[in-house]
């Protein structure tokens, strides 16, 4: 609009935001809004937030699984290879590694990857949205808290699992090695680590605020961060609204999974 | 390891807190001489694009985001503490009720929830001391709660409620010390994680606004010039990583001395 708006310029404004309507019948306008399935439009672009949204949100979801597919593996493998080393140098470092990863900043060890990898091996385009070679970066950057988080659950998880009676059966009777560690205790973690992956989620959806905006990776993280810049306040609230429902989505799942992975977890009580 | 991670904190508090003793330059000194000067003798972390010592204002940072982190975490604290007490002990359709909000607050993305509330309030530093502490509070409510369903018919309370205390006497008398041990613990563990909340809502300016530094937003600022001066955006972030880590593996430290199972 700008300084020298004149009144009958701002009066349109107002009246197309409701602005002279109390705040109560401006909140029902709103509610009725996302009841229609829409989010409002930008106060900038003029766009329909929800088409942003729904270009944006493959990317990010892009983002996030990849990040989950680096992290998931390494996470639980360095869980694994500390409780079967329990106590040794090699389940130290582990140990020591994953409390660095959960306190640095993302945007910080990001900015250092792209330093290292861009600047330094001249090997990745510093930013931007595309293909891999674009994705491994935020990718990388995302998943190294998640992995620290994974690593020390299914370390503890595992360093109880081994501990328990139905283990030392398995070797009483003869089972290999591997296959104890395998079979029996790695495969009973499982359960509780869906849990802890699940429930990260939220961690990865908070990060990709940080990691989008870092990298220029065009997903909803980065779309939220600009919102926030400019205060265009229909595309923040579509940005959380949508972040928010994925994530319940994602909990209601990890409970669903569960009953899968284990049957003897009952989703409705048996007095119901 | 306690004593080592002790130690480094409390430098790291003391060097905040003297701060305008420690450096030679203010945070705000603009020296148009020294543009985005290579750490040195004179500028010992360098200095950024406008001329401003980095040390000086990661030392006077320090103070934003330590004070922001803990005022947020004693805030957490308090509320988290009342309102456990009180749905631990009352029980029943309270606790019910109590519970359902505490839930509803812990399944928010915390980080997507406190862009929202520092989005609608005006940005500076109480704004983001008030969202990092409307979602923290939740999990301390929640853990006191857990706590106080087991301490509510130890013997100690039974002999308390026998002599003839009242409830609110029970509960900040007998009751509140019980749960303080706990409360700081997870308060440590927490500290790690406000202070790296702290630094993301700066980060994406919601925080401290300029020219008061702050860790995050120095970076914030700083990040374009990561490739032809990257000791602008490394000092900032290294405080930043080095505080989380030290409350982290004190955190950790001390739920391993007092056994105690924090989830949450």
């Amino acid at each position: 609009m700008g300084e020298r708006a004149s009144p009958e310029a701002i009066a349109n404004i107002r009246k197309e935001l409701n602005a002279d309507e109390g705040i109560f019948a401006q909140y029902r306008g709103y509610v009725m809004l996302l009841l229609r399935g829409e989010f409002g439009r930008s106060y900038y672009t003029n766009r329909k937030v929800l088409d942003d949204l729904m270009s944006k949100f493959p990317h990010t979801l892009l983002l996030a699984v990849s990040a989950m597919l680096i992290s998931v593996p390494a996470g639980i493998a360095l869980g694994f290879i500390s409780s079967i080393r329990r106590g040794s140098a090699i389940d130290r470092s582990i140990s020591s590694l994953s409390v660095v990863g959960l306190s640095l900043p993302v945007f910080w060890s990001g900015l250092l990857i792209m330093l290292f990898f861009s600047l330094k091996l001249k090997m990745l385009p510093p930013s931007g949205t595309g293909d891999v070679r674009f994705l491994v970066m935020p990718a990388l950057t995302l998943s190294l808290p998640a992995i620290a988080t994974l690593a020390r659950v299914s370390r503890t998880t595992l360093v109880d699992l081994f501990g328990m009676p139905y283990v030392r059966t398995a070797r009483a009777k003869g089972v290999a090695e591997w296959k104890v560690r395998l079979n029996h205790v790695l495969r009973n973690a499982l359960i509780p680590l869906v849990t802890v992956v699940g429930l990260d989620f939220g961690s990865y959806l908070n990060g990709a605020v940080l990691t989008e905006t870092i990298f220029g990776w065009d997903g909803i993280g980065r779309f939220a961060m600009e919102g926030i810049i400019k205060r265009d306040y229909p595309v923040i609230m579509g940005c959380i609204i949508v972040g928010t429902v994925v994530y319940v989505l994602i909990n209601l799942l990890v409970d669903i999974l569960y009953h899968y992975l284990d049957p003897r977890v009952r989703l409705y009580s048996s007095h119901d | 390891m306690i004593k080592v991670t002790l130690s480094v904190l409390v430098v790291i508090f003391l060097a905040s807190i003297f701060a305008p003793i420690l450096t030679p330059y203010g945070p705000d000194d603009i020296n148009l001489d020294q543009l985005r000067h290579s750490p040195d003798m004179h500028h010992p972390l360098g200095t950024d694009n406008k001329g401003r010592d980095i040390l000086s204002r990661v030392l006077y940072g320090g103070r934003i985001s330590l004070s922001v982190a803990v005022v947020a975490a004693v805030i957490s604290m308090g509320i988290g503490l009342i309102v456990g007490l009180v749905s631990g002990y009352a029980g029943g359709k309270m606790d019910t009720a109590i519970m359902l909000v505490v839930d509803l607050v812990l399944a928010f993305p915390s980080l997507l929830l406190a862009i929202g509330i520092s989005v609608i309030l005006p940005p500076g530093i109480y704004t983001v001391m008030i969202a990092i502490a409307s979602v923290g509070w939740a999990s301390f409510a929640r853990l006191i709660r857990g706590y106080v369903l087991q301490c509510r018919e130890a013997p100690f309370i039974e002999a308390a409620r026998v002599i003839g205390c009242g409830n609110i006497r029970i509960l900040f008398v007998h009751l509140l010390p019980q749960c303080m041990p706990l409360t700081l613990v997870m308060g440590g563990l927490k500290l790690a994680g406000y202070i790296l909340t702290e630094a993301s809502l700066s980060f994406l300016g919601l925080g401290a606004q300029p020219p008061t530094p702050s860790w995050g937003s120095m970076i914030s600022a700083n990040r374009i010039f990561i490739m032809s001066a990257p000791w602008m955006v490394i000092f900032p972030g290294l405080a930043i990583a080095v505080t989380s880590l030290c409350f982290n593996m004190l955190g950790d430290a001390l739920r391993d001395k007092y056994g105690l199972k924090l989830t949450g």
